[in-house]
C-alpha cells in the first residue's frame, strides 16, 4: 500500500441492514495534510470515521493507515490515532482533570500531559469541575484534549468545532494548523460546513449519500468554480450567435441571459464592444464566481 | 496481560466515586454494624440463652449471611453488573473506550473481573467484619461465650461458598447490562430470576440448581444441613456452586463474542 497516505481506503462498503451507508469509498489522505471531510448531514461522514476506528467492522484489506492494514494491526493502527466522534465522550461523574487522568491511565503515559492539555484547550481554570457540569463548548474541548493527550501521528475529529462559539471556533482551527504546520500531524476534520474548513484545510473530500464525490487539494475545488460572464442582452439567439463565432466558450443560455467562461478582462471589453455593434442591446455585463459554498450544495445535490 | 491491568486500574479509577463502589464498602459496614448494636443492646436477651461459643457465633453470623444470601447478596450483585457497564452507556463512552489501543478483550475481561472483585471485597468485608465484631462484643460484654470458638474456617468456607456460588448471577446480569442499556431490563429479569430462586430453593425443587438465582440460596442451605453433622467440614464444591462457576465461565466467553459481533454505536 501506498505508505504516503495517513489514510487509504479501498473501495470501502458499509451497510446496515439493506441501506448501504457507504458506497465504494477511496479515501486518500496525505501525510501531513488537513482533510476536510465535507458533507451534509447523514451523508456518511461518522460512519465512516468509525470504522477507520475500527468501531465498525469493515472487510479486511480495505481500509490502511499509514500504509497499515486496519483489521489486522488494530492496536498498532489505533496508537498513532486520536479521536473525537460525534458528541465528546466523557465521563460526567469525573472532574476534567480526572477524565484526562483516566485516559493517561489507559494509554500508560505520563500524567504530567494532564496540565499542559488542559492548559492548552484553555481549562485550567475548570479542571477540578465535574465534566458533567460543562457547557458544551467546554466539553468539546476537553474531547479534543482527550484526542491529543497521546500526541498521536494521526487525528480524526468529527465536527469538532459543533457547539462552540467563534472564539473557540478560531482556536481550534489555528490549532489544527499549528499541529499540521509545526507538529507534521496528519488531521482528518469532517464538517457540514465548507466555510468552516476552506481556511484550514489543505485536501477535501466531498461525501453524500455515502459516495465521494470530489476529492483533491483544496485549490482543486477552487478552480472547479472557474468565474463566469454573466451578458443579458436583449435578443439572446443573435448574442449567442455572434459570441459564437469569436470562440467564446458558451456555458448556458436562458431567456435574456448568456453565460460565456471568463478568459479575462480584455475579452470581456471585446465581447461587450462586439455584441453592441451587431445590434444587440446589452443590459448588463459582469463575471460571477461561485463560492465553494454553493459549489458544495451543487456538487452534494448531483447524486 | 499489560492491556488487561491499566484497563483493571482504570476501571476502578473509574468508578471510586460511584455507588457501585462504595456500596461494596458500606454494605457489609452497615449489615454487620447493626447486627453488632444489636447484640450489645440486647445482650441481655442474648445471655438468657447460655449459648455455647459455637451456636452463638452461628447466631450471630446467620444473622447476616441470612439477609445477605437470600435477598440482598442477588439485588446487589444486578445493581452492581449494572453500574459496571452503565458508566460507559451513561456517557456514551463505548465507542472512546473500544478505540483506545488496547486488546478487546482485555477490556472486556478488566471490566468483568472488576465486577467479580467488588463482589469479592464485599463478601469479604462481610466475613471480616463478622468475624472483628463477634470478638468485639466479646470485649464490650466479657459474659458472652465467643471467645470459646474461632469461626475463622467456617466464616471464610460460608462466605467462599456464597461468593463463588452467586457467579453464576453476575455472570448473567453483567451480560443483560451490557446488551441494555436501561435499567429496568436487567433489573426486571434479575427481579424475577430472584424470586424464582427463592421459591425453587426453598421449596427444595430438584432442578433447582440450574437456575442461576438459586444457588446462593441453596450453597447456604446445603451448610446448614451439614452443619449439624460436623460444623467445619462441609463441602465448598457442591453441586450448586459447580453450577454457578459453570455459567460463570460459559457466559463470560458469551459475553465476549457478544461484543465483538455488536457493532460500537
Amino acid at each position: 500500500m501506498n505508505t504516503s497516505f495517513a489514510i487509504e481506503t479501498v473501495g470501502l462498503n458499509y451497510r446496515f441492514g439493506s441501506q448501504t451507508v457507504v458506497k465504494d469509498l477511496s479515501l486518500q489522505v496525505p501525510k501531513g495534510s488537513i482533510y476536510g471531510f465535507l458533507g451534509p448531514n447523514g451523508a456518511g461522514k461518522t460512519t465512516t470515521i468509525k470504522i477507520l476506528l475500527n468501531l465498525l467492522q469493515s472487510s479486511s484489506d480495505k481500509v490502511f493507515i499509514f500504509g497499515k492494514e486496519l483489521n489486522s494491526n488494530r492496536t498498532a493502527c489505533l496508537k498513532q490515532m486520536g479521536s473525537l466522534v460525534e458528541q465528546p465522550a466523557i465521563y460526567a461523574h469525573l472532574t476534567g482533570k480526572e477524565n484526562l487522568i483516566n485516559r493517561c491511565i489507559l494509554l500508560g503515559i505520563n500524567q504530567r500531559k494532564v496540565a499542559e492539555m488542559l492548559a492548552l484547550v484553555g481549562l485550567t481554570s475548570a479542571a477540578n469541575k465535574k465534566a458533567g457540569k460543562y457547557s458544551l463548548g467546554m466539553k468539546q474541548r476537553l474531547g479534543i484534549a482527550l484526542a491529543l493527550i497521546a500526541d498521536p501521528e494521526l487525528l480524526l475529529l468529527d465536527e469538532p468545532t459543533n457547539g462552540l462559539d467563534p472564539n473557540g471556533i478560531i482556536e481550534i482551527r489555528n490549532l489544527m494548523i499549528e499541529l499540521a504546520g509545526k507538529h507534521g500531524k496528519t488531521i482528518l476534520v469532517s464538517s457540514h460546513l465548507l466555510a468552516e474548513i476552506e481556511r484550514t484545510a489543505t485536501h477535501v473530500g466531498i461525501i453524500n449519500k455515502g459516495e465521494l464525490l470530489f476529492q483533491g487539494k483544496i485549490n482543486e475545488l477552487h478552480d472547479l468554480s472557474k468565474p463566469v460572464i454573466k451578458i443579458e442582452v436583449d435578443d439572446s439567439a443573435a448574442a449567442l450567435n455572434i459570441l459564437s463565432t469569436t470562440g467564446a466558450e458558451i456555458i448556458d443560455m436562458d431567456e435574456g441571459l448568456v453565460k460565456i467562461a471568463y478568459t479575462g478582462k480584455a475579452e470581456m471589453g471585446k465581447y461587450n464592444s462586439l455584441l453592441v455593434n451587431n445590434g444587440v442591446t446589452v443590459y448588463a455585463i459582469y463575471t460571477e464566481k461561485k463560492d465553494l459554498e454553493h459549489l458544495f450544495l451543487d456538487i452534494t445535490s448531483k447524486n | 496481560m499489560r492491556s488487561f491491568y491499566i484497563s483493571f486500574v482504570s476501571e476502578f479509577y473509574k468508578s471510586r466515586k460511584t455507588l457501585a463502589f462504595w456500596a461494596a464498602i458500606v454494605l457489609p459496614l452497615i449489615i454487620c454494624g447493626l447486627i453488632a448494636l444489636g447484640y450489645y443492646y440486647d445482650s441481655a436477651k442474648v445471655l438468657k440463652y447460655n449459648y455455647p461459643g459455637m451456636i452463638l457465633w452461628f447466631k450471630y453470623s446467620g444473622a447476616a449471611l441470612g439477609v445477605m444470601g437470600m435477598l440482598i447478596l442477588p439485588f446487589y450483585v444486578m445493581f452492581m453488573a449494572f453500574s459496571v457497564n452503565n458508566i460507559e452507556h451513561k456517557n456514551d463512552t463505548w465507542k472512546t473506550l473500544f478505540s483506545q489501543p488496547l486488546n478487546k478483550f482485555s477490556i472486556y475481561a478488566a471490566k468483568y473481573a472488576y465486577a467479580v472483585a467488588l463482589l469479592f471485597i464485599c463478601l469479604f468485608l462481610f466475613a471480616l467484619l463478622t468475624y472483628s465484631t463477634g470478638y468485639l462484643l466479646q470485649m464490650l460484654v466479657p459474659k458472652f461465650t465467643f471467645n470459646d470458638y474461632n469461626p475463622a474456617i467456617i466464616l471464610s468456607k460460608l462466605y467462599g461458598k456464597l461468593f463463588l456460588a452467586s457467579l453464576g448471577i453476575l455472570s448473567v446480569q453483567f451480560i443483560l447490562s451490557l446488551i441494555w442499556s436501561d435499567f429496568l431490563k436487567p433489573m426486571g429479569i434479575g427481579f424475577v430470576g430472584t424470586i424464582m430462586g427463592m421459591i425453587t430453593g426453598s421449596v427444595g425443587w430438584k432442578y433447582a440448581y440450574l437456575i442461576p438465582y438459586s444457588d446462593p440460596t441453596l450453597a447456604l442451605g446445603s451448610s446448614a444441613a451439614a452443619k449439624k453433622a460436623n460444623p467445619e467440614s462441609f463441602a465448598v464444591f457442591t453441586q450448586e456452586v459447580w453450577v454457578s462457576i459453570a455459567y460463570g465461565v460459559i457466559l463470560f466467553i458469551v459475553g465476549y463474542f457478544i461484543l465483538t459481533k455488536r457493532n460500537i454505536k
